[in-house]
């Protein structure tokens, strides 16, 4: 009966509605536990160290060399543009500006959610598909302190390292290419950015954006993964589900941040 | 692993990641040459800036001295109030003429500094009476446009 069919639809989509808003308020209180329990990933921070070379240090190379290469992309296709109106010494400009504000947070935050967001999940999903964190609770330990906090802290430490290493190795990209390369001049390539390039507006807010966006991958990596169902599909399901939300959220954040910082001005 | 040689790596990433950040703040953007320590105010009225942006190079002789500070509609005069911030070590006569240039076809708009010959110096607060306004290509188009169909007409 198409009635029965019609309201059988309605209620599947009233109930996965309510279910991603119950979701949404968990993963809220989540947050808000966590970083009420983080005095123990801050005060015994070997804890936190640990987790920053998981994420952190672990994920230098991929962000260096991806870094390097997007650099020189943008150092040819930024040249070939230029050089039609004759400017090819903005070259510096467009290469530092484009990186700085924009590539350097976004892309670093997209690679290391993939990097590092879902080895998070499947170490949490796995710990609790294990019942180590059951375990933990047992022997009076928060798991939350113990094993989220540090985790969640360590993430948002290394985003914004990470990032500038991106926008940094991706000058020194452009500059091989630009320079080294095609053969801008080198003065100008670095004057030109220097007269552009705002400590504050652009470098600074380059690095709020990848605050933003390390707190929003390490909330969501986690979240998940205490989160997931405590079986080999369901840790898999929580770790695709962790680069496709973080992807999106970060992208959604970086036109919302963008929006407020460079309006007009 | 043991600690000491996670603590090293870890210390090594953070090292690396605050050089980072220090390269671009003083070889990528404008932190070491944006403070020029002490400066005076000027203000100028122009009829028309064109482009001219907030943070906008003011140039004398080609030189910057110093950065356009506020840009303001005044409601009583119906023109554009500017203010800029110029570096103290620099001081110019009371009779300068203030202009909107361009710098290339497509470059940044920028006020240049036309040095006059007065003794008297502009102190801080002062408002430099003589400007001029930027050029605005539709205006001087649709006057070449004007002066040839008149040329035509006779």
């Amino acid at each position: 009966m198409p009635a029965n069919g019609l309201t059988r639809a309605l209620q599947g989509l009233g109930r996965r509605v309510t279910d991603r808003i119950w979701r949404l308020g968990f993963a809220a209180r989540f947050l808000m536990a966590t970083v009420m329990y983080s005095g123990t990933a801050l005060r015994r921070f070997n804890l936190t160290i640990r987790e920053i070379y998981f994420t952190g240090v672990l994920s230098l190379i991929i962000i260096l060399v991806s870094g390097l290469f997007v650099g020189m992309v943008l150092g040819l296709q930024g040249y070939d543009t230029l050089q039609r109106y004759g400017s090819s010494e903005a070259l510096g400009i467009l290469v530092a500006l484009s990186l700085v504000r924009e590539l350097g947070p976004v892309v670093a935050a997209l690679l290391f959610a993939s990097r590092a967001g879902s080895a998070i999940t499947a170490e949490i999903g796995l710990m609790k598909a294990t019942e180590q964190l059951s375990a933990m609770e047992m022997m009076a330990v928060d798991p939350i302190a113990r094993v989220v906090a540090p985790r969640f802290w360590a993430g948002v430490i290394s985003m914004p390292l990470l990032a500038m290493l991106f926008s940094a190795m991706g000058i020194f990209g452009g500059y091989l290419v630009g320079v080294q390369l095609i053969g801008v001049d080198e003065g100008s390539f670095w004057s030109q950015m220097q007269a552009s390039v705002d400590f504050r507006e652009d470098i600074m807010n380059g690095v709020i954006k990848s605050f933003v966006f390390g707190a929003i991958i390490s909330w969501i990596a986690v979240f998940e993964g205490y989160d997931c169902e405590p079986t080999a599909e369901g840790v898999s399901g929580a770790t695709t589900r962790t680069v496709v939300t973080s992807s999106l959220a970060i992208l959604a954040a970086d036109f919302i941040l963008t929006a407020l910082m460079f309006r007009g001005a | 692993m043991n600690r000491a040689t996670l603590d090293l790596w870890v210390g090594f990433f953070v090292a690396i990641g605050l050089a980072a950040l220090l390269f671009l703040a003083l070889k990528v953007g404008n932190l070491a040459s944006s403070n020029v320590g002490e400066t005076y105010q000027l203000q100028a009225e122009f009829d028309n800036i064109g482009g001219l942006k907030i943070r906008a190079p003011v140039k004398s002789a080609g030189v910057v001295v110093g950065r356009v500070a506020d840009i303001r509609f005044d409601p009583e005069s119906y023109k554009a109030a500017v203010s800029m911030k110029i570096d103290a070590r620099y001081k110019f006569p009371r009779d300068t003429i203030l202009t909107i240039n361009t710098s290339g076809i497509l470059g940044e708009q920028y006020v240049g500094f036309e040095v006059g010959g007065d003794t008297e110096m502009l102190k801080n607060g002062d408002t430099v009476k003589k400007t001029q306004s930027a050029v605005v290509l539709e205006k001087l188009i649709s006057q070449f446009m004007f002066n040839k169909a008149q040329d035509e007409s006779k």
